[in-house]
């Protein structure tokens, strides 16, 4: 790593000064994106300022607690272990809980905080290599090398001219069908964002990522209350078992009510430029009866839209089904599965 | 864009020099650019060496490391314990792994610095006089490697794997020790060995098995 200060944030105002000088300096949460990024040069911030000591003086940035309309606010500096056991989240949002444990391994979901989860970076190639020129995401206006290089990984929704690289965060894609909300705050005061509208479309400038504005950091994310009743699940399907980014996979939350669905929320993760919601599939999915023929029409639904190259066309089918799959497991309708 | 990437590089190599609240950063070709600089942004050049005490395996040792040496470095280079492993040096291989305040985490994307008044305990801690501990018996046991290589990094990983409460079936730990890779995939032997060292742990009636 190239040489850089360190320091430790005496309080959230040094916190948001130091995110108004980024990129010259950057915020250090569990380390696990940002160090890694430096070793590869792909980060080179000359200062960093250590944030995981403000829950001493601010409690609330690592907790995990009721919201007062029944839903549950988990401060950003929660650990990805820490909330994917915590009961509030474990029984009320299986989904959340799931996406946690199915990312990365239990060392880095030690380390690894839900801020820093959300603003993490993608994990194409051609991103993390800095022998490659080409990189609109790295080096704005220098190209894409991935769409015609290799791109079995990249996005089939989503893409633009500039970038097709896929949003890494499994967390990301179960926030973003609970249509969770982002807290900010910077030294003008704080802001609450939809989780689907921080996540930004690449468009001409994949370089801007999220709706985090300088000055600001992230202070907790919210999840809604779902109706009593609900289930929610989280399917990944990746090359290996386990310890490894996803391929494709699901959030799916369903409400049935008098045999009917009456809410459902949907996302697909691993086969986007961003976590991607799909108003498409929960259209297809309200109103009407659960059944294996409907999930399949909605999961068709889901992927209508992509826009596959050579390489990854395979993610279309296998996303279809794997959010066919999602649907019939969180409503008991898989076959020798139980939801 | 350019010129704040080239401007980036150049405050990183050293090459700034500080005028009141303004930064000058030479660029490459020689030009400069300003960039203003909050007075409340300013602070001392701490790049260099710092002394920092690691609390190890009850242990404090005093040092002095610049902010970039991870834990995993200083461990190996500067401590000479040499047990924890540099495999991939990114976060996806489990080798370098250590407990930091009893949490297992990676100590090739920890920085030394950040470690400052926490209890860390590596591998060269387990055995207790020259007592191997029970985990450490167990991969003997089951022959459960074979370089070794990520034989240090499997064990601190299963010694909290087990505190977890995450190894009570075959694939429970199995998936939360994916963490740690064997690139000689003694992974049967793994999991039969901490299977045993869990029960030996909880001194259940089965210890012997
Ligand atoms: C080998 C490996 C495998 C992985 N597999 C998965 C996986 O399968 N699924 C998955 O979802 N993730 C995976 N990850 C990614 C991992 O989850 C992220 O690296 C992690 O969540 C980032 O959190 P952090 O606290 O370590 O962030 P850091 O690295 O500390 O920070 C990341 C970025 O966010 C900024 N930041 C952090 N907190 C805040 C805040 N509160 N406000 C404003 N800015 C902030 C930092 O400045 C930095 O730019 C994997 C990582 C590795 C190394
Ligand atoms: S050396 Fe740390 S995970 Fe590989
Ligand atoms: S024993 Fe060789 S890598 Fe595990």
């Amino acid at each position: 790593m190239r040489p850089f200060s360190y320091e430790r944030a005496a309080d959230l105002p040094a916190a948001f000064a130091a995110s108004q000088d980024a990129p010259t300096t950057a915020l250090l949460a569990g380390g696990t994106t940002l160090l890694d990024l430096m070793k590869l040069d792909v980060a080179a911030p000359a200062r960093l300022v250590d944030i995981t000591g403000l829950a001493a003086s601010t409690p609330a940035l690592a907790e995990i607690r009721p919201a007062s309309d029944g839903g549950v606010v988990i401060g950003a500096l929660a650990r990805m272990s820490a909330v994917a056991e915590h009961p509030l989240v474990a029984d009320q949002y299986p989904v959340v809980s799931q996406a946690l444990v199915k990312g990365a391994s239990a060392q880095l979901r030690n380390m690894a905080t839900i801020g820093g989860n959300l603003l993490q970076r993608t994990r194409c190639v051609y991103f993390r290599d800095v022998s490659i020129p080409e990189c609109n995401k790295r080096v704005p206006g220098s190209g894409c090398a991935a769409r015609l290089g290799v791109h079995r990984l990249s996005a089939v929704l989503g893409a633009s001219p500039a970038c097709i690289a896929t949003h890494p965060s499994d967390l990301a894609v179960a926030l973003v069908a609970l249509q969770a909300v982002v807290h900010l705050a910077g030294s003008g005061g704080e802001r609450r964002i939809a989780a689907d509208a921080f996540f930004l479309l690449p468009g001409d400038h994949p370089e801007r990522e999220t709706a985090l504005a300088p000055g600001e950091v992230i202070t907790a994310v919210e999840l809604p209350p779902l109706p009593v009743g609900a289930r929610s699940h989280y399917l990944k399907v990746r090359d290996r078992e386990s310890y490894e980014f996803a391929l494709t996979s699901a959030a799916v939350a369903i409400h049935v009510a008098d045999g009917l669905i009456a809410a459902a929320h949907i996302a697909l993760g691993g086969v986007a430029t961003k976590p991607w919601r799909s108003p498409e599939a929960e259209r297809a999915l309200i109103g009407n009866v659960p059944s294996r023929p409907l999930f399949k029409d909605a999961s068709a639904a889901a992927v209508a839209g992509a826009a596959p190259l050579p390489h990854n066309a395979f993610k279309v089918p296998l996303a279809r089904r794997t959010l066919e799959r999602a649907l019939a497991t969180v409503t008991g309708l898989a076959e020798g599965e139980m939801p | 864009m350019a010129s704040v990437i080239a401007a980036r590089h150049a405050h990183a190599d050293g090459r700034e020099k500080a005028h009141g609240a303004f930064v000058v950063i030479e660029n490459a070709s020689g030009g400069a650019v300003t960039a203003t600089r909050s007075p409340t942004l300013h602070h001392p050049d701490t790049r260099h060496p710092s002394p920092v005490t690691l609390h190890i395996n009850g242990a404090d040792n005093h040092l002095d490391v610049e902010p970039r040496v991870t834990l995993l470095e200083a461990l190996r280079e500067r401590l000479g314990l040499t047990g924890a492993k540099k495999g991939c040096d990114h976060g996806q291989c489990g080798a370098c792994t250590v407990l930091v305040d009893d949490r297992r985490v990676l100590a090739c994307l920890t920085l030394a610095v950040a470690c400052e008044g926490k209890p860390i305990a590596t591998i060269e801690g387990l055995a207790v006089d020259g007592a191997l501990h029970p985990l450490q018996q167990a991969f003997i046991d089951h022959d459960a490697l074979q370089c070794g290589f990520c034989t240090p990094g499997q064990i601190m990983s299963a010694l909290a794997c087990i505190a977890e409460g995450h190894a009570d079936t075959d694939d429970e730990l199995r998936e939360f020790m994916s963490g740690n890779i064997c690139r000689c995939a003694a992974y049967p032997n793994i999991v039969a060995a901490i299977r045993q060292a869990a029960r030996q742990m909880a001194g259940g009636a089965d210890a012997a098995l």
